[in-house]
């Protein structure tokens, strides 16, 4: 436990110091939001107004950084993330929930369908190496080696398209209201079927052949000699001792993309101009609107800490030697 | 001597295929009988480990069974070919009559399993129908038997010792109660205090639970104090085998009496320890089973070994005498001379030599041999009465 104790102190020291940079990050940059958002408004604010977005933004400059920082810490426990400018004055925060379901659902469940199917299918290859199996290997290094966007660009051309039954961009069908509802979510799976299935295909073929090259290596331990010998039978040998051994790297692997799920396929949501996080961040950008960048990297932040920390945990509880008991 | 348990005939077993194979096991033939311990002791590369696995059919890729039979006596069902069984009935065939304990006691558990599920899980596989319990109770059975707390079922392999881990080995290969246990330098990783524990526990439970057991080592002075008969391997090929006294006081091959004269011995007048000199031959060659002392053409001088070249251009005047690595060595002629040797009372071999019985006559004129290259040569006649 003790170890366990010991992550979760560096995960908070870790998150402290993300959450002080992403602080002090914008303050560094030459100019500040308000003077952006006076340049948006093309000059037709009043001072009264412009001192009341410095107070808004936390930006009054009577204040001493300190006493910011404390604030800002303040305003971060109560989920006060500041105001977005692109969408003023929309809460940075509920800018963010709303995108962030989207991105959680897409490439939350494609990550985890594409690291089971990857690594079921790397775990027949090389259990069956040498077998017409192999001929996997040269198709998914082909694919692991084209870039997403490259190759959700290609999906486009070739399926979407205005009679197609795969819309090309979109979270839903414009003309349908957002709800729980069947028209709503069987539109929105419509329209997340190219994006997921570009993401699937091209993120599984790094699945298979780390799990393949893994197996391979593992199959010539001794203890599957061992497995052989005793006369286990041979799905056993290949599930319980080779593919469960085989699996530990691949596992941490995993939930690092997990971290990475927040905002990892920024250029896929921009190509399918899915209403995701990572489009969100790409908005963001183009209007240099600091908070939503802020924010939003926050949570991308936090959500790697999360994976690492599930990392460790599965680390644990796969991995006996990990363990530091009596 | 007791019925046999496992006959190998004329096993060869080839690392890859075709022409550039490499024979490491060529023509072997060797049997296990019922309660014995077979020593199987040869230097590194002349083929132990691989006899093994052959005969068990574990080869890894590339290697092949060439040819050959292995035989299994069975009790209940009769005797029947190893190599030919399929894949259930190997399945079947494995661990519950032949199981195996290996040569890395540090590599042979899988480290992410409690030692409890290694154990039972053996068990389930040859009998589905045991209940929980009492794959648990056998395998606590088997950790006390050889000697560890059976607390210790919930351990990871990483948590025990070298020596524990390989106990736990043998234990595991004692599960299903199999007729034959085949050990490959089980006490190799060991040092040798543990060795001896082990070693001597192991002849303890073969006394009380009667398997055979197939020890393969390099350590040829521990087999001549554990096992009943010893084979030697030399080059992928049996060269000699005679029960292990006989071995030690008196052998005849040059490579046995290279391999018994490379240790001290405990008691006794000092003497110098002699190596082999060069190293062996590569088992590509057919024609190499020539000999260790051949190899360097060094001359050995040790009672039962003489200079090579001139004890194989004589055995077999057809090789080309002087050119010690092509000079082939007849695998039946250390059997030959034993059994001449021993020939009835009152009769002598027809066509060997007179001077062939003698003591210090060593083996330096086995002239007649030129004419009986295997047992069934042999014949014999009286000897004339004085």
């Amino acid at each position: 436990m003790s170890y366990l104790l010991r992550r979760i102190v560096f995960y908070v020291f870790t998150a402290w110091a993300a959450i002080t940079i992403n602080f002090f990050l914008p303050r560094l940059m030459p100019g500040d939001p308000v003077q952006a958002l006076i340049a948006k408004e093309q000059g037709q604010l009043s001072t009264d107004a412009v001192h009341s977005l410095y107070v808004l933004f936390g930006l009054d400059k009577q204040q001493p950084l300190w006493q910011q920082y404390v604030d800002y810490w303040g305003q971060l426990l109560h989920g006060d993330l500041g105001l977005s400018f692109t969408f003023f004055p929309t809460p940075v925060s509920e800018v963010i929930s709303s995108s962030l379901p989207w991105t959680l659902i897409l490439v939350g469940v494609t990550t985890v369908c594409s690291f089971m199917l990857g690594t079921g299918l790397g775990v027949l290859a090389g259990w069956r190496r040498g077998s017409w199996v192999d001929l996997v290997l040269p198709v998914t290094t082909f694919i692991s080696s084209v870039p997403y966007f490259w190759f959700g660009l290609i999906m486009i051309e070739l399926l979407a398209g205005p009679n197609s039954f795969f819309p090309s961009s979109g979270g839903y069908d414009p003309g349908v209201v957002p709800g729980w509802d069947i028209d709503f979510i069987g539109s929105a799976v419509q329209h997340s079927l190219l994006p997921a299935l570009t993401i699937l295909i091209s993120s599984m073929s790094g699945w298979i052949l780390s799990m393949r090259n893994m197996m391979v290596t593992v199959s010539s331990e001794d203890y599957i000699t061992v497995a052989h010998a005793k006369g286990l039978s041979d799905r056993r040998v290949m599930l319980s001792y080779a593919a469960r051994n085989a699996l530990l790297p691949n596992v941490s692997g995993f939930a690092l993309s997990l971290g990475l799920i927040v905002g990892g396929t920024l250029l896929v949501e921009i190509v399918f101009s899915f209403p995701g996080v990572g489009f969100q961040l790409f908005q963001a950008v183009g209007a240099k609107d600091y908070p939503l960048m802020q924010g939003i990297f926050l949570i991308i932040t936090l959500s790697v800490l999360a994976a690492n920390f599930i990392a460790d945990l599965a680390y644990l509880v796969l991995d006996p030697r990990t363990r530091k008991e009596g | 001597m007791a019925e046999p348990l496992i006959e190998i005939k004329n096993l060869n077993v080839d690392y890859g295929l075709g022409d550039d194979a490499v024979h490491a096991v060529s023509d072997v033939t060797l049997t296990l009988h019922r309660g014995e311990v077979l020593g199987l002791a040869g230097e590194s590369g002349s083929g132990k480990s691989t006899l093994a696995y052959g005969m068990t059919r574990l080869l890894p890729p590339p290697g092949v069974v060439a040819g050959g039979e292995v035989i299994y006596h069975d009790p209940e069902r009769g005797p029947y070919d190893v190599l030919s069984l399929t894949n259930n009935e190997l399945r079947d065939f494995r661990w519950a009559e032949t199981s195996i304990v290996f040569q890395g006691a540090m590599n042979s558990l899988n480290p992410v399993h409690r030692i409890g599920s290694q154990l039972t899980d053996v068990i389930r596989a040859h009998d589905p129908r045991s209940s929980k319990e009492a794959r648990l109770a056998r395998a606590r059975e088997l950790l006390t038997l050889v000697g560890i707390p059976s607390d210790r079922l919930d351990s990871y392999p990483h948590q025990l010792s070298g020596g524990m881990r390989q106990r736990v080995m043998i234990g595991m290969a004692l599960a299903l109660e199999p007729k034959v246990v085949i050990m490959d330098e089980p006490t190799t990783a060991l040092d040798v205090v543990m060795q001896r524990q082990i070693l001597g526990e192991l002849v303890q439970l073969r006394e009380r639970l009667g398997f055979s057991v197939l020890f393969i080592t390099h350590d040829l002075s521990l087999l001549v104090e554990f096992s009943d008969r010893i084979a030697i391997m030399y080059g992928g090929r049996i060269v000699e085998q005679a029960p292990a006294k006989e071995i030690y006081t008196d052998s005849y091959h040059p490579y046995s009496a290279g391999l018994l004269g490379s240790f001290p011995a405990l008691r006794g007048p000092k003497r110098e320890l002699t190596g082999i000199p060069g190293s062996p031959p590569h088992p590509g060659f057919r024609e190499y089973q020539t000999l260790v002392m051949c190899r360097a053409g060094s001359e050995f001088s040790r009672k039962g070994a003489v200079p090579c070249r001139r004890l194989y251009s004589k055995v077999e005047p057809g090789g080309p005498a002087g050119h010690a690595d092509r000079v082939r060595f007849p695998p039946a002629v250390p059997e030959i001379l034993r059994a001449v040797r021993a020939g009835p009372p009152g009769a002598r071999c027809a066509r060997c030599s007179r001077r062939f019985g003698q003591r210090g006559g060593l083996l330096a004129a086995p002239r007649p041999l030129t004419r009986v290259s295997t047992l069934e040569e042999i014949r014999w006649k009286p000897l004339p009465r004085r």
